[in-house]
């Protein structure tokens, strides 16, 4: 199999809009204030974390596809363009065979709430601009319009640990010449249905949204800001395997603890939630960062952000390797391994 | 491990289809189903499972579900919280185990494609929680069930076997994708078995979402017909046991049929209008094409997307012609769906199996309501269920975002 490099990485998150905001937020250790979100019927609002609109707003934002788009198209589009750089000329030329590999947990659940509403009020009326936008692949649609790349272009459901699957599907395309280069996206929008979803399970959970994206390419290590080593099985929960067996696997496949080492991992400091993951990782006594935390559970999102933490940490030179742990909400825990170039 | 996965050093292997499973309207199996498409038979019928009397339009292929599953390891519990896109998700795959004759494995991977997952129960969640909305009462199983890895998990837990769930949601191309995805896995070397296919209920949210864009037919869905005014919508699943060649013939399995093509290309045009000439359309069917090595002179029978919108037909039309060139004019094309709905995430996988059961059994399934054929069409559009000599089938799906995607199946012989 070919060496898969990350070339770019990309994330809108509650920190702000790019990389650098995200980081900074991380360095600095510091859970970012919670905002309450309104919940209709309810007088106490729902906590969240949510990425503000950007200001100055992008370019990106006029075009025709974008203009009516829910939050989570602009996330996936600000994450993508952020990670391309100067390569998304190269694909709009058609230089560069451009896959592109969407993963959401939730998707554009804005516009599905609000068109189910409309249903359910009048649907002679409700909204055929509105319909479009619900569709599990309109964000991936959208940047491929944005971006006139007609290569291969699939989005990928399921629980947050899917961002790692989408990151092998992009290296078995790289390996295979079916793309010359291949953006994986991890995207979510807020919304109080799906903070009250979470809220149900924990009281204490603080939803987050925006976007993380990861751009790789084959074989090519200059200029690579690190370079994938493995991504572990998919280690499901099953009537055999519970969380706590499952995320003890994954991480037993990947490499153990070395001083120059960053764990990226999903902890909340949710303790009942984050009891499976911590248990994992127990021995680990290098160093570590735990982006939920900082920025709240973003879902799919958030497992982007790990792995451009990661990328960006080795990146910088700051570590030899990085380990990324994703002990999933109701599928799977999942782990990756990259390391600095 | 995912990555760096086993890979081939040879050539890539050949694909075969050695167990399938169908659900549609037309009933639960491939019996009924292979009935119904032979006589052209047409299964829409009133909406009862939601309530559709504010919609233009208020019929689809709504299946009648069989009061009990199959056996299989799932708990009565697990069983009594299956919704019912994952109950239609492992009836298919129930059928399709049988006949592959497989056991449960430790590395079984399993892609499927779905547009909504278990959308109802996100439907009624959200009724709930405006309705009564400090009540909690079974909101959390809607929560958990809804969503897609759901119905995937049950399917691994109801055949108890393990591996990575794929869930592709490339709205009405998913199914196809899916099974594209799954022939790319075992081609690889990535995996010498994959089960794959595709599953949607109907929902609400989803059938007034294609109401409120006038794309359901108020009269009947008349795919390549002239005078043609919209979709019908459907449900069901497929599911298909891939696996190598080699695998298959060690174990002396009975070789349904092999799946020697696949493409997939981004139409970038709109949201949700294909490119009046069909450039993606036409991209995706050169792809499988040539990644079958085989020249469109050479297919004998396409399964069209064929949704029965006056947009998505001009433009598969213009895209066949263009892709067959001269062999247009004798290449029989059909829709299916105007015997049982669109099925969106399930129509590529449902297809894909209408496919093979040409390829078994030496038919061609009609159009079953087509008047008069719209004259885009350069090719023959099959009216009347037919016989036939078909070595090569190609289906065609094509889904909202500009997703295309097209299969080819050859004679197992």
């Amino acid at each position: 199999m070919s060496r898969i490099f990350v070339h770019g990485c990309g994330a809108v998150s509650p920190a702000g809009w790019g990389v650098g905001p995200m980081r900074k937020a991380l360095e600095e250790n510091a859970a970012l204030p919670i905002k309450p979100l309104p919940r209709p019927g309810w007088t106490k609002p729902l906590n969240i974390r949510q990425v503000t609109p950007p200001s100055p707003r992008p370019d990106f934002m006029t075009h025709a596809r974008l203009r009516r788009t829910s939050p989570i198209s602009q996330h996936v589009v600000g994450a993508a363009l952020e990670a391309l750089g100067p390569d998304a000329q190269r694909v709009s030329k058609g230089e560069l065979r451009l896959g592109i590999m969407l993963c959401v947990m939730s998707g554009c659940v804005n516009y599905s709430r609000r068109f189910y509403d409309e249903v359910l009020r009048e649907p002679a009326t409700a909204s055929p601009l509105v319909f479009p936008e619900t569709v599990f692949n309109a964000p991936a649609s959208h940047i491929g319009a944005l971006l006139g790349t007609p290569a291969m272009n699939y989005t990928m459901v399921g629980d947050p640990g899917t961002f790692l699957q989408g990151v092998a599907l992009a290296a078995q395309w790289l390996s295979a010449g079916q793309v010359d280069a291949c953006l994986v996206i991890g995207a979510e929008e807020a919304d109080w249905l799906t903070s009250e979803a979470y809220y149900i399970f924990s009281r204490q959970v603080v939803l987050g949204d925006g976007a993380g994206a990861l751009y790789l390419k084959k074989d090519i290590a200059d200029g690579a800001l690190a370079e994938l080593r493995a991504i572990t099985d998919c280690h499901l929960y099953l009537q055999n395997q519970n969380r706590t067996k499952a995320a003890a696997r994954a991480r037993s496949q990947l490499p153990g603890c070395q001083p120059d080492h960053l764990l990226a991992d999903g902890l909340q400091g949710l303790p009942r939630l984050d009891g499976p993951e911590a248990a994992a990782w127990r021995d680990w006594n290098a160093s570590r960062i735990s982006p939920k935390r900082i920025l709240g559970e973003g879902l799919m999102a958030a497992s982007a952000w790990q792995c451009v933490a990661a990328v960006a940490a080795l990146a910088e030179k700051k570590y030899a390797a990085a380990n990324v742990s994703v002990v999933g909400c109701n599928q799977q825990a999942i782990g990756a391994h990259f390391a600095a170039t | 491990m995912l990555f760096p996965s086993g890979q081939r050093s040879s050539a890539p292997p050949r694909v075969v289809i050695t167990g399938a499973g169908i659900i549609t309207a037309f009933g639960n199996g491939w019996k009924l189903n292979a009935a119904g498409f032979r006589q052209g038979r047409i299964a829409l019928k009133p909406v009862t499972l939601f309530d559709v009397s504010r919609q233009r339009v208020k019929i689809a292929g709504e299946m009648s579900l069989p009061e009990s599953l199959p056996e299989t390891r799932l708990t009565a519990p697990q069983q009594k919280r299956l919704d019912r896109a994952s109950r239609l998700l492992i009836l298919a795959a129930h059928e399709a185990w049988k006949q592959s004759g497989w056991e449960p494995t430790d590395n079984l991977p399993v892609v499927l494609g779905t547009t909504s997952g278990g959308m109802a129960l996100g439907e009624a969640f959200y009724r709930q929680a405006i309705s009564a909305p400090h009540s909690h009462r079974s909101q959390p199983t809607r929560v958990v069930h809804y969503q897609a890895q759901s119905q995937a998990l049950a399917l691994a837990d109801a055949f108890g076997f393990h591996g990575p769930l794929t869930l592709i949601a490339n709205a009405c191309a998913s199914g196809a994708n899916a099974i594209g995805h799954a022939w790319e896995l075992v081609r690889s070397g990535a995996a010498q078995r994959v089960l794959t296919g595709g599953y949607d209920a109907l929902c609400q949210l989803v059938f007034a979402g294609f109401d409120s864009l006038q794309a359901l037919s108020p009269t009947q869905c008349r795919p390549f017909d002239a005078r043609r005014d919209g979709l019908a919508l459907g449900e069901g699943a497929a599911v298909l046991t891939l696996e190598t060649l080699d695998s298959a013939q060690e174990r002396c399995a009975e070789i349904l049929a092999e799946i020697v093509g696949y493409g997939s290309a981004l139409d970038t045009h709109h949201l949700t209008q294909p490119n009046p000439q069909g450039d993606a359309a036409l991209a995706a069917m050169t792809a499988a094409t040539q990644s079958a090595g085989l020249s469109p002179s050479q297919i004998d029978y396409i399964n069209a997307h064929g949704t029965g919108t006056p947009m998505n037909d001009i433009a598969e039309a213009n895209a066949i012609n263009r892709w067959a060139g001269a062999r247009a004019a004798t290449l029989p094309v059909s829709s299916t769906k105007s015997s049982i709905g669109h099925l969106l995430g399930a129509a590529g996988a449902v297809e894909t199996l209408i496919c093979l059961m040409v390829l078994r059994e030496q038919w061609l399934p009609p159009t079953s309501t087509l008047q008069e054929p719209d004259p885009a069409c350069n090719f023959p559009v099959v009216q009347k269920p037919t016989g036939a000599e078909v070595e090569y089938a190609l289906t065609n799906s094509f889904g909202f975002g500009g997703a295309n995607a097209s299969l080819i199946l050859r004679r197992w012989s």
